[in-house]
Formats: C-alpha cells, structure tokens, sequence
C-alpha cells in the first residue's frame, strides 16, 4: 500500500456530467476573471488532486495559519500557500461576493468555476517575509508576489479544463500513478523533484535511495522555467537515455509534474514532499539546498524544517552530495569517503551546462555519455 | 447500542490509552480511539482515493497506451 493522500483523502474535483452541462449553460453570464498560467496551473493542481487536502484557492483562515505556523487550519502541515489574486478595480467592477460562482479564464479559455467563499487582502511584505524569509525583491518569488494582485479570493473550485499541456505525454496526476504503482506491486516509492538534467551525482542519490524501497519515481518540475534552464523535452529525453542504460527494467517511473516554482527553499522543500505523498510516494530524497536560489537559504536549511514535521506522512530521505573520488576510484559522499578535498572532484551544474552548450561531452565521471549526447543532439537545448 | 461488538485489550494498554486520551484529548474514550487507529492501519487505500472500477480501468487504459504498464 502505498502512501495515503495527505488529510486521508485524494481530491478530484473535475466538472464533469450533468454539473458541467449546467455550467456550460450558464457560464457565459457569469462574472470572468482572466489569470496568468501560473494560476491555471494551480487550479488545474488543485482540481486533480495534486494539492490535496485542499479543494481550492485557500480562504483567509487557512492562509494565515499556513503563513505564521505552516500548518492548515485544521493543523495538517501546509507550508506553501495556494492563493488567488485579483486587482482591487476587479472586485469593485464585477461586484463579486461570498457565494458567487466566477469563471477563471487562461486567454480567454474557461479554466475552472471558482465558489467564492472570502474575499480578503494581504499584506505582500509579510508573506514575503513569511514565505521566503525575505522581503529582497530581488528573490525571484519575492518579485512575483510584490508584483501580485492586492486582494485574494479563496473557496473550492471544479476544473473545467487545464490550460494547454505540451507535455500531456508525460503527465501523469496521482490517481493515475497511484494505478501504476499498485499494478507494478510497489509498496514504497521514493520521490525525486527535479527541474535538471541527471549528472552522476543525480544518479548516485537516486540508486542509494532505490537501495532502500520498491520504486524510483523520477518526477521533474515542467513548464516553469527561468532563462538558461534545460528545456522541458530536453530533461526527459536525458532521462530517458539514463533509465534505459543505467537503470534495471521496471524499476523507475518517468513522468513530468506542471507545478509552479516558488524558490521558497526549507518551506518548498517540505511542500514537495506533501506533493508527492499525493502521488503515492512513500519517501522523498530532499537535495541539499532543495528549492532554494541565491544565497537565501542554508545549505541544510531544507533539511532541519523536517524535525518540526513528524506528522507528514511521507519519509524524507537525506542524502548527501555525491562527487568523485580519485582514490575511493568511484562516486561517494562525505558519509562514506574518508579521503581529502584534493581527491574529490565535485560536479559543477555551471561547469556541465558550459561544456554541453559548447557540444562537448562531459567526462564520463560527470555524465553519462548517452545521457550528454541526448542533450547535444538538441538544436537548443537551453530556454 | 448500535452495530458493535466488543473486543479485548489488556488492562496495562487501556489504562495507558485512557492516559493518553486524557491528556492529548481528541477522543471520546478509548473505544473511539481504538476504531480510529483500526481504520487507519487497515483501511484500503483504494477507499482514499474513491474510485469505481470502470475508472481504474479507464486508467489503465491511458497508462498502457503511454507505455507504462
Ligand atoms: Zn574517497
């Protein structure tokens, strides 16, 4: 059995039936409000489950609690707030209240039906402050709240229909890989967020932890990318050369997950291991410096917030950095490793995504050399 | 009362049950607490996540025409 869905039950909440014929007749007279992707990401999220407990953007209660105690309302751990924001002249110009059913669009196209259950504002420096641990708008989660909406709306929402997927392929949402890992007979799963590309030190923190449980669940962050990431189809393909080379048959699941990324380092860290849990998993490695950006966070930060959580419901697995040893002649970390830092040769992320920009192949105890012609092979491999 | 039946613990877990219920609170006695940990450590997981069988099946059509199963 794997994990149970955070606050015991998995949320589904798509509009389908005789509830979406009465929304189809109706929806044209009802009040629009057009948000960004991000929004319709995490409508789409929060529809399919992904987000469960939550059945919707969260109302005034359980935003606060998430914000001074990383707790819902009703004390489950929730770091990440899911909120919906919406201009001031909006609110006055619709006349929208507790109650009234709104279309949330993507380019016009109809998203979800949002019953609005509170309207209320917050105070952008102190979420930054909360969330991030700081107000430098300079922190690029920071910049996107300060460049949010003044007034939040919160209730339960049913989706319509998710905002276009490119990635549709690779999309599986947790009802679909709960199915898979019940038919595959896994019992314990260990999940690793990525938004990268696998060098050796990637495959070495996944082995140790399929050491350990049934099944690997390689699940990268796709359709939020900065300038200089990997491209999404980019990431996969290197995976796929990975799994199929390197990793034995029937053990890894591959699949892409459109969430958004914050950077709010410790707090995401613990957010995508709830995330996770949704999906099925049982463990979850957490990266040194997981989610973090900058210098904004400790190195270990992401790792110590797991103490104030023993009620998480998914098993966070910390393993250490991996690099090369020239005299252990193999990848190791400081756990295993005796040997001084003139042995150690560390993988630089920098270093790699130079060499493959230029087409060279990294060394072998870098990268594997199916995985770099993977990404070489791509006209473009970097957004 | 109802559709119960009686069970047997010994004395030494009760007594430090009705302890911990009485100092956590969040049950009624010891009886509720029991059937809460019962449910949780048996209940299927299939129930959690409430779907029929025609769409498990549904499901595993997609999973098979991706070539995951
Ligand atoms: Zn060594």
């Amino acid at each position: 059995m794997v994990s149970r869905p955070h606050g015991g039950r998995l949320v589904r909440r798509v509009l389908s039936g005789r509830r979406r014929e009465i929304f189809e007749s109706q929806y044209r007279e009802m009040p629009r409000l057009e948000v960004p992707l991000e929004r319709a990401i995490d409508a789409e999220d929060l529809a399919r489950g992904v987000f469960s407990p939550l059945e919707g953007f969260m109302v005034e209660d359980d935003y606060l609690s998430v914000l001074s105690r990383m707790r819902l309302s009703n004390d489950l751990p929730w770091t990440i707030p899911i909120v919906l924001d919406a201009n001031r002249e909006w609110v006055l110009n619709e006349g929208v209240s507790a109650g009234d059913d709104i279309i949330l669009t993507y380019h016009g196209l109809p998203i979800a039906v949002l019953t609005l259950e509170d309207i209320y504002s917050w105070d952008k420096g102190l979420h930054a402050e909360k969330v991030f641990k700081t107000r430098d708008p300079n922190h690029p989660g920071v910049e996107a709240t300060y460049k949010r909406g003044d007034i939040l709306l919160g209730g339960r929402l049913e989706l319509i229909q998710g905002p276009p997927n490119p990635l549709e392929r690779y999309t599986l949402w947790p009802v679909e890989t709960r199915v898979l890992f019940k038919e595959k007979g896994w019992r314990t799963v260990a999940a690793f967020q990525t938004r990268n590309v696998p060098h050796l030190g990637h495959e070495y923190v996944q082995k140790a932890a399929l050491t350990f449980v049934d099944g690997l669940l390689v699940h990268p962050l796709a359709g939020w990318k900065k300038r200089g990431d990997y491209r999404d189809e980019v990431i996969i393909r290197a995976y796929e050369a990975l799994i199929t080379h390197y990793y034995p048959r029937g053990v890894v699941v591959l699949s892409v997950l459109r969430m958004n990324m914050n950077y709010a380092g410790p707090r995401e860290a613990v957010h995508h291991a709830i995330v996770r849990k949704n999906f099925g998993a049982t463990h979850f490695i957490v990266g040194r410096d997981h989610a973090g950006v900058g210098s904004y966070y400790g190195p270990y930060e992401a790792w110590e917030i797991f103490r104030e959580f023993p009620d998480l419901g998914i098993t966070p697995l910390f393993v250490r950095e991996a690099y090369y040893c020239r005299r252990c002649g193999g990848m190791v970390n400081e756990k295993v490793c005796p040997h001084g830092d003139e042995y150690r040769v560390r993988i630089s992320g920098t270093r790699l995504r130079e060499m493959l920009g230029r087409g060279e192949r990294p060394p072998e105890y870098m990268m594997r050399p199916e995985v770099a012609d993977a990404i070489i092979s791509h006209p473009d491999p970097f957004i | 009362m109802g559709d119960k039946v009686a069970i047997e613990i010994s004395r030494e877990l009760y007594e430090k049950a009705r302890k911990f219920i009485e100092e956590n609170g969040g049950f009624k006695d010891v009886s509720e607490l029991v059937e809460f940990l019962l449910n949780e450590a048996i209940s299927d997981e299939s129930e959690s996540v409430g779907m029929t069988p025609e769409e498990e099946e549904k499901v595993k059509e997609r999973l098979r025409s991706l070539g995951y199963i």
